[in-house]
């Protein structure tokens, strides 16, 4: 059975600069696959590269239809929800219209209303601020509102760029117990990239080590976790 | 008194005008972060050939909903076409381009239409003098067109869906293809929006100034002054300094520097908001990180 | 990428096909001698009508080169620079027409006049980037039919009907007629310009212009007192185009205020585009361009010559952003490329 997103040879770059040199991985309906490595890596390209944000040669297909080339709209319409490096927060919009946003492409009205209960269920500070301009709210409060944007999608595969980011560890723990529960409850797929390995491999299930726009190491995230040599070569703990 | 009211109330009038033509940079400029260089030569080619269709027949209001609809097209049409291959072009280009469309369109709409001056009919007319003389039919019916205008247009962004995108689509492009928005396509109906509030601007205008090529250069310049001064960023803001520089004017044309100096008065104005303060009085002061 | 021109970082930089270090000496003087049988051979060749018309495509290169000077080689977009002309026409119109002075005088108190505006419109310009400096300059620019024709100045700058001047008149020695005396002096003078400014932009001054374009802020960490450059700029660049106004006063004869409406400003931009942004040669394409597409447009399209000019910029804008002088950069250097492989 196909996997989510199958992704084989990924090259892409930045104009004349080739940052990704032929990547393979897959993401399964339901797991989580963690992207790992250091900055400049090219985790963030990776991610780029799904979203059509970037030129790539080589094949992405998903669900079993290759999206390479497309445009980021399209791709987003079905059903690849992307939580950008800086959240992507529309700051001169409110907390609101941030939602409304999310749910733009939807056009169950019903069903929308029902997922901002949801929502406002996982993250009660977001509908606190309700009518607040986007831009006024803290880091973590704009973490937690772009993964919401991302999740009125409805996704069937949700990318996430380093939702830890400059954020305290304990709103890193929530956000990492809400994409426990994403996992759970929407048998989405999600795509993580991360600098935070520890929490990342706890999460995941399969784990990708990039280092210069390569893989260099490939596998079930509770195999990597577990082995000394990786851990201490590539993570640096 | 009565001199002092008259030059207020007149100078909301033309302010209305100004105020439209305002909103329409604005608009531009949120989306694009350029300014339309041509906005007035546009006005002024829609004006014309609702003059045409006038003309030829054409009752007043039907030729004034199709010449919006008509500008509406031709406003998107030159984003898809002349502004896309741009985009991504440093600004030297884009005002390059911008000069160039102002110099297509103004001598186009000479060339079609010949550089006489044109008689533009009015549809507000009244035979009794209104509230003691001091306004004209005009001058009032203008005042309620641009206000019910401004108020769609507010509608419009705030409380529509399309609105919304819209407005997303400027703000954050990236973002707003990440939930699937066309920014392309809200970009082209940006354009479009503001043609057709354009082309309102130049009709209410036309039966005061009378319609000839030139018509709109210096209308242009005081919806400039009128959008730096509210904001260029602040659809509202850019709104109220329209109506502002109409008043202001107004009263500098009657009391200090007589008529034949008002572009003047636009440009100190223009210069006095990016000396003092660039972001007008409503706008957003962006400090940008080196 | 160069932010403010859209050319590839160095290309402005790039010395012209002439002048490369390594050109050897005689290479050089025989480009000099060329130069200067090809600007006095129109003397033979052209009659009366069409030296004019050459008359005014240099004196168009000169006010274009100037405009280049702050707009090309710094990056501060002008769309006034008709202003500056104006200046200069009407500084040399005034003082030949009220108070007859001779030709030659009235030129360096219009470089000082010019110089001095620009230097105070330098001031404000430091305070605004990109389309709003070209916007203000822009309004600037459209209100000066305004200013010269209000009735405070009308005794001096003759109102609406302008000014009458005369041109001067050759020397007793050479037998030349009053229109060839005339292409002679502009060239003169243009060459004198064209040679001072290629000077200045090829050394330290002219990369510290561009280095302000470029990347102002490592510009500044540098040291270097950007506002300065920046001011100073907008001075010699009015100068230059304000030296051509004066030349393009006493070539038509006649001075007026609507003469100088916005079409100038564009025109020199238009001229900038297409001869080439940030190029010595580049402006004498230019010149050459404002003066004579026009006609050709008008071959064209006998009722739109103006909407061809438009489509011809916005083409070039797209196809050529470079400009002809770019179009002979590259030229040149594929046919050197292919002599040496």
């Amino acid at each position: 059975m196909p996997a989510l997103l199958e992704v084989r040879g990924l090259k892409a770059g930045y104009g004349p600069t080739h940052v990704l040199h032929g990547l393979d991985f897959d993401v399964d309906a339901g797991g989580v696959t963690a992207l790992l490595g250091a900055n400049g890596a090219g985790k963030t390209t990776s991610l780029r590269a799904v979203s059509g944000m970037i030129r790539t040669e080589g094949e992405i297909r998903f669900q079993g239809e290759s999206i390479a080339g497309q445009a980021t709209e399209a791709i987003a319409q079905r059903g690849i929800a992307h939580v950008p490096d800086g959240r992507g927060t529309f700051m001169e919009l409110t907390v609101e219209e941030n939602f409304r946003l999310g749910a733009y492409v939807r056009t169950d009205k019903a069903d929308v209303q029902r997922d901002f209960e949801r929502m406002w269920e996982w993250f009660p500070r977001l509908r606190q601020r309700w009518k607040q301009q986007a831009g006024t709210l803290s880091g973590g409060e704009q973490q937690m509102l772009a993964i919401a944007r991302a999740l009125l999608l409805k996704p069937r595969l949700l990318l996430l760029d380093e939702p830890s980011f400059g954020l305290a560890p304990l709103i890193v723990q929530e956000i990492f117990a809400i994409m426990r529960r994403i996992r759970e409850e929407s048998g989405a797929g999600i795509l993580l990239v991360e600098q935070n390995a520890n929490l990342a491999l706890e999460l995941a299930d399969r784990a990708y080590l990039l280092e210069t726009g390569r893989i260099v190491v490939s596998g079930l995230a509770a195999e990597i976790r577990q082995d000394e040599s990786i851990r201490r070569s590539y993570l640096g703990y | 008194m009565d001199g002092l009211a008259h030059q207020i109330i007149a100078g909301i009038a033309t302010g209305g005008i100004y105020a439209s033509v305002a909103l329409a940079l604005v608009m531009i400029y949120q989306a694009t972060h350029h300014i339309n260089f041509a906005q007035g030569e546009m006005a002024t080619l829609s004006t014309f050939i609702a003059w045409y269709l006038v003309t030829e027949g054409v009752p007043y209001w039907i030729a004034f909903f199709a010449t919006i609809g008509i500008s509406f097209v031709i406003g998107a049409l030159i984003e898809r076409i002349l502004l896309r291959p741009v985009q991504n072009a440093p600004p030297l280009t884009h005002v390059g381009v911008f000069i160039g469309l102002l110099l297509i369109i103004g001598n186009a709409t000479g060339w079609i239409f010949g550089y006489t001056t044109k008689v533009f009919p009015t549809p507000f007319v009244s035979d009794a003098p209104l509230f003691g003389g001091l306004i004209s039919a005009h001058e009032l019916g203008t005042t309620a067109v641009t206000l019910v205008v401004l108020l769609l247009i507010f509608v419009f962004f705030r409380y529509t869906k399309l609105g919304l995108g819209m407005r997303a689509a400027a703000y954050n492009p990236r973002s707003a293809r990440l939930v699937g928005i066309n920014v392309g396509m809200m970009l082209a109906l940006g354009w479009g929006l503001a043609a057709a509030v354009g082309a309102i601007a130049g009709m209410m205008v036309a039966p005061v100034v009378f319609l000839d090529p030139t018509m709109m250069l210096g209308i242009l310049l005081y919806a400039f002054a009128g959008a730096l001064l509210g904001g260029i960023d602040n659809p509202g803001g850019a709104v109220l300094g329209g109506f502002a520089v109409g008043v202001l004017e107004n009263l500098a044309g009657a009391y200090v520097v007589g008529t034949e100096l008002k572009l003047t008065v636009a440009l100190i104005i223009i210069i006095s908001v990016l000396l003092v303060r660039p972001a007008g009085l409503f706008g957003r002061v962006v400090l940008s990180r080196v | 990428m160069s932010s403010a021109t859209g050319l590839p970082e160095g290309v402005a930089a790039a010395p012209l096909p002439v002048a490369e270090a390594g050109t050897p000496a005689w290479q050089r003087w025989l480009l000099v001698a060329g130069g200067i049988i090809l600007a006095l051979a129109p003397l033979w060749v052209l009659e009366s009508f069409h030296l004019f018309q050459l008359t005014m495509a240099v004196i168009m290169a000169l006010a274009v080169l100037g405009l280049n000077i702050v707009t090309g080689y710094n990056g501060q977009i002008s769309l006034g620079h008709g202003a500056f002309f104006a200046v200069g026409a009407y500084c040399t119109a005034i003082l030949m027409s009220h108070f007859d002075w001779s030709f030659w005088w009235t030129l360096p108190v219009s470089a000082a006049v010019c110089a001095t505006v620009g230097f105070g419109i330098g001031f404000p310009a430091l305070r605004l980037a990109g389309h709003y400096l070209a916007l203000t300059t822009f309004a600037l620019a459209v209100a000066v039919p305004q200013l010269l024709k209000h009735k405070a100045v009308e005794d001096w700058t003759g109102g609406v009907q302008g000014l009458f001047l005369v041109k001067p008149d050759p020397p007793a020695f050479l037998p030349v007629t009053p229109d060839q005396w005339i292409y002679l002096v502009v060239v003169s003078i243009a060459a004198v310009l064209f040679f001072l400014t290629w000077n200045l932009i090829r050394g330290r001054i002219g990369r510290a212009l561009m280095a302000t374009r470029d990347h102002p802020t490592a510009a500044e960490a540098m040291g270097m007192d950007i506002a300065s450059l920046k001011t100073k700029a907008f001075a010699v660049s009015a100068l230059v185009t304000g030296i051509a106004g004066s030349l393009s006063a006493v070539a038509i004869e006649f001075v007026a205020p609507d003469s100088f409406t916005i079409f100038v400003s564009i025109t020199l931009f238009v001229g900038m585009v297409a001869g080439g942004v940030a190029s010595i040669l580049g402006s004498l394409f230019g010149g050459l361009f404002v003066l004579f597409v026009p006609n050709i447009a008008e071959s064209i399209s006998k009722a739109a010559p103006g909407v061809i000019y438009g489509i011809i910029l916005i083409g070039l804008l797209f196809v050529m952003p470079d400009g002809f002088a770019g179009l002979l950069r590259r030229l040149t250097a594929r046919l050197r490329r292919g002599g040496t492989s």
